[in-house]
């Protein structure tokens, strides 16, 4: 088995939800049929709210209100998951009711 | 076994080549799990062919003789590459390993077949790595040749097939037959695929000769090898249909000094009269299914122009018919170009050239030279001498092709003298 993580990119619009609000009943439903392959996921803040860390090539840092790469379609939470294979990831990164769609990603394997 | 002279053995090497390459790399790959080292001992084993078939005498099943000389050289290297840092082969688990793999039956062989395809046209690869991948693992083409095929550098295809190689490794793109389920999509990618290898060389986008054969052979192949790995698909029978129904017009396709001649003007005769019987009744079959596919639509075209007698017996009403009906399934901006052709002759040169026209504002038609030639000879028909030279002119700085530019210009000059 292998580890992918399902990265969900929305509309920023979208993502404008409030703390404690509760889960979308498709979330709730997606999360209750992959019960057995979810390893952890979270929701993110807006991209409005995200802060980028550059590291120079002197050692320092630069630091930046906003997303690392700009674009209509933010990066609004994730899944990590298991999967078989990508064919197992992808049918099941289908799933996920992003509005935009996903991105799936096999988590390298470090020593 | 008797002894075998050099150049048997070099003609045998090069059939087993053409004949069995993705044969024995697939029944390889299933011991390695890698396809880096599979490859390797294909290779090898190619190479041990070259030296040793001459001495002992060429075998009668030269395909499993290089299966197994290809899988002892990979369990050798695997061997040596695990002495060395205990490395697990990169597409199986371990326990999925099979070091002492017994004959198979013919059903495995096939899988092994059918899991390279559909391995190499994954989408989760980028559609020119697909077309590589294939050339380079179905068809056994070098990189160099597949960068010759193509017209891109050696080091654009290498980097390709490399990255391709990489993802398949990295993301675990799994070596295996799609689920029921997904077959019909992935099939069609994989259709995709074989017939743009086919039609890239029917018709070379660019360089000196209008065909690349080799190219347009490798095409050919992968259909058939497609039509015995699934002999009950009827998607698949309407891609070899189509090719078979294409192909039996190529030899007429140019005049003895290499110069384009148009369906009109083509001496039927040298149409390949068995090809085009077994490309009619393998349409018969794919048409049998409803709705019938995109390549089966097409192959009816083809065939339309293959059985009439003359350029004007063509059943034009047909072919439009089957352009409409080919339309909905596959409204491309080449169909629609096709079709107004077909319209032209259907109904009348003027109600062609009108939907012609209307076609200009297709971004994708916008450097596609077939739409300003078709134009121009349409304007021709009509006797609108001063827009067919504009057309022509048009098409000739559009085409990167030397023979169709050499046609174009042999036109342009009829209308000057």
């Amino acid at each position: 088995m292998s580890k992918y993580l399902i990265l969900i990119f929305q509309d920023d619009a979208v993502t404008q939800q409030a703390d404690g609000e509760s889960i979308s009943a498709a979330y709730q439903e997606f999360m209750q049929r992959r019960n057995g392959s979810l390893l952890s996921g979270a929701a993110l803040q807006p991209a409005s709210t995200a802060t980028s860390i550059r590291r120079h090539g002197s050692g320092g840092f630069t630091v930046t209100d906003g997303p690392f790469a700009e674009s209509k379609e933010t990066l609004g939470g994730y899944f990590l998951i298991e999967a078989a294979d990508l064919d197992e990831a992808l049918e099941i990164a289908k799933e996920v009711p992003a509005g935009v769609g996903v991105e799936v990603r096999r988590v390298r394997v470090v020593s | 076994m008797p002894q075998a002279a050099s150049s048997e053995v070099a003609a045998a090497v090069a059939e087993a080549h053409r004949r069995e390459w993705a044969f024995v790399l697939a029944a390889t790959l299933r011991v390695t799990g890698d396809i880096d080292t599979a490859e390797e001992a294909v290779q090898d084993a190619y190479a041990s062919a070259l030296s040793t078939w001459g001495p002992r005498g060429i075998p009668k099943n030269p395909g499993a003789w290089l299966t197994v000389t290809a899988r002892r050289r990979a369990l050798d290297m695997h061997r040596r590459a695990a002495t060395a840092q205990r490395a697990l082969p990169k597409l199986l688990g371990p326990g999925e390993y099979l070091p002492d793999a017994p004959g198979r039956d013919g059903e495995d062989i096939t899988d092994d077949r059918l899991r390279l395809i559909f391995t190499c046209c994954h989408p989760a690869l980028a559609p020119d790595a697909q077309v590589a991948l294939t050339l380079r693992l179905l068809c056994g083409l070098s990189t160099a040749d597949v960068a010759r095929a193509f017209l891109v550098p050696e080091a654009t295809i290498a980097a390709r097939i490399t990255r391709a190689k990489k993802k398949i490794a990295a993301a675990r793109i799994p070596y295996r037959v799609p689920a029921a389920s997904e077959l019909r999509d992935r099939l069609d990618g994989v259709l995709s695929v074989v017939y743009l290898v086919y039609t890239t060389g029917h018709t070379a986008p660019s360089g000196e000769n209008l065909m690349r054969r080799d190219l347009a052979e490798r095409g050919h192949e992968l259909a058939r090898m497609l039509r015995v790995l699934l002999p009950g698909d009827g998607d698949v029978a309407g891609l070899l249909a189509l090719v078979l129904l294409t192909d039996a017009r190529s030899s007429a396709r140019l005049d003895e000094h290499r110069e384009l001649v148009l369906m009109e003007n083509q001496d039927r005769s040298k149409w390949d009269r068995s090809a085009i019987t077994e490309g009619v009744a393998l349409l018969r079959e794919a048409l049998n299914l409803r709705p019938p596919s995109r390549f089966a639509l097409m192959a009816a075209i083809a065939a339309v122009h293959d059985e009439s007698n003359s350029w004007s017996d063509t059943d034009w009403q047909e072919i439009l018919g089957l352009y409409d009906l080919l339309l909905e399934k596959w409204p491309s901006p080449v169909v629609k170009l096709n079709r107004a052709i077909a319209v032209g002759f259907a109904v009348g040169h003027a109600e062609g050239l009108a939907e012609l026209d209307a076609l200009g504002a297709e971004p994708q038609l916008a450097r596609y030279p077939y739409l300003a030639a078709a134009r121009a000879n349409f304007l021709a028909r009509l006797g609108r001498f001063d827009d067919v030279r504009v057309a022509f002119e048009e098409a000739l700085i559009l085409t990167e092709n030397d023979t169709e530019r050499r046609y174009l210009q042999s036109r342009l000059s009829e209308l000057t003298g």
